[in-house]
């Protein structure tokens, strides 16, 4: 047996490698956020956010039209992906009890790991091969099968966060399942369904993979959903391997301006989830 | 696209086991079931049609062999020659290495979260892991190419080569691009994923363990020890498989430092390449029906690999908050 000073030195030595493992994990974290502030800032004028991207060699030129794309690839996702989504999730909430139920949770957490591009290749079988070019429907619909699975878990978990009191309530005053379903249990929900909604956009708007062989890219201003069409991560792509300086400083600036999306969208679904949380309570 | 039938079928089949009401209760009710039922078909629809799609589109490759595909090392596509194994080799060394360091990094910062750290501290941390867990693939890739990818080059790799050169691993010129860097990077990306998976499963751990452990007079790292950590051991795995899942497939952060080179060195930092990686640069830009069934034939071993590797962690995930040793422990 040993002694117990060694015992609590040993204590002390473990806490402190955990601590170590804590600074690991967040010295690179703190390395990103600063260069990405620090090299993309000076980038950000008005222009930036507005202007067509320029020829290399030229000054100015900016990222608008691959905002705008952002803005339509993830619109487009969210009309197939979030009422499929939230949908599944429902249903697994609701319903998800029985052999079929548990059949589709299953598949959602397998399919929430999948490789987005391997469901970007899904797309192209089914959007771009039939169409015969890229588009930005091929990349909203890449976006939408990747929200699907992981969208569906989510709001699964947050629809089962509102207590069982309330359904069983409702149901007392003789209220019929359907209306209870929608009535009561949903719209306590809704906080926790907003927040999986909110989550499920930030994660398609960050994607890139998908997109590079779905809707491609566009230099110019596009408005039409069967033209390919610029997306800010694919931009951001292009730009960082590209040789040149400028384009380099461009893509931190993009990048800078993806993260302040993707937080945004983070910050939005927490606050979301703190007043449904506290709606629930209540 | 298959017709909608087996959607019906589904929300039939869905609309009789309502187990909470007696059926045919109120039409309301029974349109509700099916339409719930309709939403949970349509996940399984949208998984088949993925399925069916990868194999559609990579069947021209398929004509020329399977095992040949899997088993030729020589990646052409000019001349039409195929191979996925620098591929597989490439997806295989830099996951490995990912999980090899991101696992002690992971179980370490669950347990500061969940048993040791100050109270005040954790959820400051937990944000912090929340935002790495946030941040979009193609920006660590950014970060990788220009800080981490330098960085490796003039100092980490000389000095590794210096001490440890002796090992085939770590021989050969130091260009900073290459398996190390890919592999570096892909560990900070899985990190939130193993922790916060190892930190839910350490919850699960009935307190009684871990209490048991302490009034018998041991410090708290023997209870984690003897009591928490074998309780949890099944969970961690499964945590480690989902990281390596998740690196397995992870494109873009990879495709910007691994160097884009189809070809297997021993040495960690010489390029390579990835399947995931090599799907991105080169599908846009195929020309012929087998390059781009081949490149689909990839995202298929890709797509078979994580399929199993997901399954395996789920089961063992579950395996914990079930608990074999629950029963013992009440």
């Amino acid at each position: 047996m040993k002694s117990l000073a060694v015992r609590r030195a040993v204590n002390v030595i473990v806490t402190i490698l955990c601590g170590a493992m804590v600074l690991v994990a967040i010295v690179p974290l703190g390395s990103l956020l600063w260069l990405v502030v620090s090299k993309g800032a000076p980038g950000l004028t008005p222009s930036f956010f507005t202007a067509l991207p320029a020829p290399v060699g030229e000054p100015g030129g900016g990222i608008g039209n691959a905002i705008l794309g952002t803005g339509m690839l993830v619109g487009l996702a969210c009309l197939i992906g979030l009422p499929l989504g939230i949908g599944a999730g429902v249903f697994l909430a609701e319903r998800g009890d029985g052999p079929f139920g548990r059949a589709v949770r299953f598949t959602a957490e397998i399919f929430s790991g999948i490789p987005s591009i391997v469901i970007g290749i899904a797309a192209y079988g089914v959007v771009v091969i039939p169409m015969r070019r890229f588009s930005a429907l091929a990349g909203g619909l890449a976006l939408a099968l990747l929200m699907v699975p992981s969208l569906a878990r989510t709001t699964e978990e947050l629809v089962r966060l509102v207590p069982g009191t309330l359904r069983e309530a409702s149901l007392a005053l003789g209220i019929p399942q359907w209306k209870t379903s929608l009535r009561i249990v949903l719209r306590t929900a809704a906080g926790g369904i907003l927040t999986a909604a909110l989550l499920a956009i930030a994660r398609a708007a960050g994607e890139t993979a998908p997109l590079l062989f779905t809707s491609l890219n566009n230099q110019y201003w596009n408005f039409r959903p069967d033209l390919p069409t610029a997306s800010l991560t694919v931009q951001i792509f292009n730009y960082a391997i590209s040789p040149y300086q400028d384009w380099h400083d461009k893509a931190w600036s993009a990048a800078l301006v993806l993260l302040l999306l993707v937080g945004a969208l983070n910050l939005a679904a927490r606050y979301a989830l703190r007043r449904s949380a506290a709606g629930g309570q209540t | 696209m298959p017709p909608p039938a087996d959607i019906a079928a589904n929300g039939a089949a869905l609309a009789e086991p309502p187990q909470r009401l007696p059926a045919g209760a109120h039409t309301g009710d029974r349109l509700w079931n099916a339409l719930l039922g309709v939403f949970g078909g349509a996940v399984l629809l949208v998984v088949g049609v993925i399925v069916l799609e990868l194999v559609k589109v990579s069947r021209p490759v398929m004509a020329v062999g399977a095992t040949r595909f899997l088993l030729e090392r020589d990646w052409n596509p000019v001349v039409d020659s195929f191979g996925a194994l620098p591929f597989i080799y490439g997806t295989l060394v830099t996951s490995t290495l990912a999980i090899v360091v991101a696992l002690p990094v992971s179980v370490g910062l669950a347990l500061f979260l969940s048993e040791m750290g100050p109270p005040r501290l954790r959820p400051v941390v937990s944000f912090a892991i929340e935002i790495l867990a946030a941040i979009p693939s193609v920006v660590y890739g950014l970060w990788g190419l220009f800080v981490l990818v330098p960085w490796l080059r003039s100092t980490v790799e000389p000095f590794l080569q210096s001490t440890l050169g002796f090992l085939p691993l770590f021989q050969g010129p130091t260009i900073g691009l290459g398996f190390l860097a890919a592999g570096l990077i892909l560990a900070v990306m899985i990190l939130p994923t193993v922790s916060s998976v190892t930190n839910e499963v350490l919850k699960t751990v009935p307190a009684s363990l871990r209490e048991g452990a302490l009034a018998l007079g041991a410090t708290r790292w023997e209870a984690i020890r003897i009591a928490v950590l074998p309780y949890a051991r099944p969970g961690i795995l499964g945590a480690a498989i989902l990281g390596l899942g998740r690196a397995l497939g992870e494109t873009m952060a990879v495709t910007m430092v691994i160097g884009n080179s189809p070809e297997i060195h021993a040495s960690l930092f010489a390029a390579g390449y990835s399947l995931p990686a090599v799907i991105a640069n080169e599908f846009a830009e195929t020309v012929t029906d087998v390059h781009t069934g081949a490149l689909a034939g990839l995202a298929l071993v890709l797509f078979g690999i994580s399929l199993v590797l997901n399954s395996l962690a789920r089961i063992l995930v579950q395996l914990v908050s079930r608990g074999p040793m629950r029963g013992a422990a009440q």
